[in-house]
């Protein structure tokens, strides 16, 4: 592993070898497993205008530090990274296209992102997209980059579009009777204007909502959505509320040698998906529109490929050993590889394991 | 391209369409000639009214095989001639592409064709009480292909982005006739955002057939209240003022006294019309929230000097409120033969700055220029007033306009919040980007398209002589439909 403390450094290890993976923190191991750079020393914030809700950092910054710096100005990163105790880093976030269950209110990392300094394949720096918060000028590189897992450039520098935090937040707990239930609740208050912060199921159907804003009004609203769900749960404040999302963020309910899967799906994907997993531990996320798997690491990764394929569910494993992180409903079609020529023709950031390897 | 296969590549035009949505007389074609940047000006070869995804994928196919470049048009409300057609070219208008295709409220998602209105997303959403969140001023006409090929924006874009952050999924074809689809119907996506990747890229990359929208539940409650200042910067503090609250209001606008005088002379919406400058804030949300919010914002407004404050106190005011600042642009039309409008972006702490930088260019070239802009993200509009018949004056406004693009580069901000490069300003992004930024996008619309013949001439080609040509207002600005905002 070589450790990089400049894009300059980076640039030049790109145009020197034939192939170049990234790590950021590690967190991801499924990502980062052929990894023979690291970036987790080319760290540091290196601009913050809270008065902008802009700033900038360089891609190797651990999430905990930049939770730390915009709490100290009471604000947040609304898409709610996941891993941040885990140590996981701004570009590793990016690169895997990792949102928490916050992004269900205002989006995920991809409409946060707006500007990103990234080294091409042939060793090029770019500075593409902007530092303010509003910007159409040029092609959008740094929303190629969100989920790309660094296959058309790695990013140096990042600016992210912040919000300012809500003063106080409440979760509703609700526990369910059936499947077909615990769904049909989460359809009507994703869809709902009580204006949920995060709208999750975990393994034993219960819900968790979350609602987010003024003190007073949020102790209002937690009571409406309680009512609104037929009026049977509990609310979680304060401590209890933060050391709840907390827990989820950082993915303690995946059992031991259990790999973690991300899961693209849509609400009505939600009673399929569960059936076909029998009893693995899953969360569902972002009001069914995210699924979160743990998947036993003995068992074999094509058989969940293959389930997710049938179901029409494109994937991306972060835990484990697979031989490629993208699983079930994924195909690079020809606008990817046409971008993929321009950015990276020599092939240096495949993902494919090297010949030979 | 040599006559004989020119004329064989009409016959084979001519084959896939009937004669009445193949225009090719110049009586025919003449209203496709220009966009919303009326001061451009070009003749197609052809236009083809398409009602078919097909008949897309078969013209640019048909492009494609005999080198015609060709540009995709939806109602032309583009303010940066995003929809020029090329001399020699086909315009590929999809304003019969209108479907509905799918609707999912319960997944807060629908699918429409390219050539589906802006705003009947929302109409059509609003039985479920849900909305599509961009709302260009254009809204009632313009198409959400436009939209996505030009990453529109609107007056809600700090809380809930531009459209790129509502495109979900994408059926297009590429340059070559290649159908891909792109992302898909969820929230979320697994591998690149090809889809992000895809919006704003003006054309470049084809035309899109099928796009997947977000759409948000209605927020429950609305606040708009209008404050009015002696002076402008005034109106600009009381933006950083809301800021420093931890207010996240769903819209922030400033107009000045130049534009406040027009928009009441056309639609009477009652802003006060000595103001030096007035401040709209918006807040939005559940029922009890904005009830909190409400105090919190008194207080600002009360501590920021308004010498006067209105509330709307019913859905009728909220919308004369707002009716007053999206009709600003087509009203400043009454006070000027003609004007250019830019869209900058500046860091929105020097919003102060700017303005009193482009109040010194206006004396300086001794143009007027009235100013309405969105506050909350920095998103100038400055409207350069100038008269073409006299000698020199349209040279003079597009000199101050490019130097109000340098001074949005010099403040670290950017040429374009929301109405693209297209051809106005493709002079000015080697200015906001480096040489290796410029290359590289180059490379990849070449990768994507070797024969560049998606929307030539667009964000990436150097402008041909920008000769006889004059920023008119629009037939439906003139009717107050649409406005440049």
């Amino acid at each position: 592993m070589q450790y990089v403390t400049s894009t300059e450094q980076l640039a030049e290890l790109v145009r020197s070898q034939a192939r170049v993976r990234v790590a950021g923190g590690g967190t991801k191991s499924a990502t980062s497993r052929l990894a023979n750079v690291s970036l987790s020393r080319l760290s540091g914030v290196l601009q913050y205008d809270p008065e902008e809700y802009t700033f900038t950092a360089l891609a190797g910054t651990r999430l905990e530090e930049i939770d730390r710096l915009l709490r100290s100005k009471s604000q947040y990163l609304p898409f709610d990274p996941p891993l941040i105790e885990a140590g996981a880093t701004l570009g590793g976030t990016v690169a895997a296209g990792l949102s928490g269950s916050g992004r269900l209110r205002y989006g995920g990392v991809r409409d946060f992102l707006l500007g990103a300094r990234l080294v091409t394949g042939l060793g090029e720096t770019v500075t593409t997209g902007s530092k303010v918060v509003k910007n159409a000028a040029g092609l959008d590189f740094p929303k190629l980059m969100v989920g790309s897992l660094g296959k058309f450039g790695v990013m140096t520098e990042l600016t992210f579009k912040v919000f300012p935090a809500p003063q106080s937040c409440a979760t509703i707990v609700l526990d369910t009777e059936h499947l077909a239930q615990a769904v049909e609740i989460m359809k009507s208050l994703a869809i709902s204007q009580l204006d949920l912060a995060c709208l999750d199921m975990d393994s034993s159907r219960r819900i968790w909502a979350r609602v987010a804003g003024i003190r007073e009004a949020v102790e209002l609203r937690a009571q409406r959505v309680l009512q609104l769900a037929g009026g049977r749960g509990t609310i979680l404040t304060d401590q209890q509320d933060a050391d709840t999302w907390q827990a989820c963020r950082e993915f303690r309910w995946v059992p031991d040698e259990h790999s973690l899967i991300k899961v693209v799906i849509t609400p009505d994907r939600i009673a399929p998906l569960i059936a076909a997993l029998e009893n693995l531990p899953y969360r569902i996320s972002v009001g069914g529109h995210l699924a979160w798997l743990a998947w036993p690491r003995l068992r074999s990764s094509q058989e969940l490929d293959q389930i997710l394929h049938k179901l029409g569910c494109p994937a991306v494993a972060l835990m484990g050993e697979w031989p490629s992180p993208w699983i079930g409903d994924h195909q690079e079609n020809v606008f990817e590889q046409r971008l993929v020529m321009a950015l990276d023709p020599n092939n240096k950031f495949s993902l494919s394991q090297p010949a030979g390897a | 391209m040599d006559a004989n296969r020119l004329e064989e590549f009409r016959t084979q035009l001519s084959r896939l369409f009937p004669a009445g949505r193949l225009l090719t007389s110049a009586t025919q074609v003449a209203s496709y000639e220009s966009d919303g940047l009326t001061a451009f000006r070009d003749r197609p070869d052809a236009v083809v009214l398409v009602e078919s995804a097909d008949e897309v994928v078969d013209t640019v196919r048909l492009c494609h095989q005999y080198g015609v470049p060709f540009v995709a048009r939806g109602s032309g409300t583009s303010l940066s001639g995003g929809s020029l057609p090329i001399p020699g070219g086909v315009v590929i208008a999809l304003n019969r592409l209108n479907r509905l295709l799918d609707y999912h409220p319960s997944h807060g998602t629908i699918v429409v064709e390219p050539g589906f209105v802006n705003q009947h997303v929302s109409k059509h959403a609003a039985q479920d009480r849900l909305y599509y969140a961009p709302d260009p001023s254009s809204g009632p006409v313009c198409t959400i292909g436009g939209n996505v090929a030009f990453n529109s924006g609107g007056a809600h874009c700090l809380k809930y982005g531009m459209t790129a952050n509502h495109v979900l999924g994408m059926k297009v074809v590429l340059p070559d006739g290649e159908v891909v689809h792109l992302g898909g119907q969820s929230l979320e996506m697994a591998g690149p955002d090809l889809t992000g990747m895809f919006v704003g890229s003006e054309g470049l990359f084809g035309i899109a057939l099928e796009v997947t929208l977000r759409l948000l539940p209605q927020p429950e409650r609305y606040h708009t209240v209008l404050a009015a200042y002696d002076t402008l910067p005034k109106a600009g503090d009381a933006v950083a003022m809301v800021v420093a609250s931890g207010l996240l209001p769903g819209a922030m606008e400033i107009m000045d006294n130049l534009a406040i005088e027009a928009s009441e002379a056309a639609v009477h919406a009652g802003y006060p019309l000595e103001a030096a400058g007035v401040l709209l804030v918006e807040l939005e949300g559940p029922e009890e929230e904005v009830a909190a919010e409400i105090p919190l914002l008194e207080k600002v407004i009360g501590e920021s000097n308004a010498y006067e404050v209105r509330v709307a106190q019913n859905e009728t005011e909220r919308m004369t409120i707002w009716k007053g600042r999206k009709c600003a642009f087509s009203a400043v039309g009454r006070l000027s033969p003609d004007y250019i409008v830019q869209d900058g972006v500046v860091p929105r702490t020097r919003l102060r700055e700017a303005l009193d930088e482009i109040q010194r260019l206006s004396r300086k070239f001794d143009l007027r220029v009235a100013n309405v802009f969105h506050a909350g993200d920095g998103n100038l509009h400055p409207l350069i007033l100038y008269d073409g018949r006299i000698q020199g004056q349209l040279e003079q406004a597009e000199q101050l306009a490019g130097e109000i693009l340098k001074m949005c580069i010099r403040f670290g901000g950017s040429i374009t919040g929301e109405h693209g490069i297209g051809v106005e300003k493709i002079d000015f992004l080697p200015q906001m980007y480096g040489e290796l930024e410029m290359q590289l996008m180059k490379r990849v619309r070449l990768s994507v398209d070797p024969s560049q013949l998606a929307n030539r001439g667009k964000m990436l080609e150097v402008s041909a002589g920008k000769t006889d040509h004059k920023h008119t207002p629009h037939p439906l600005e003139q009717a107050g439909i649409i406005s440049r905002a």
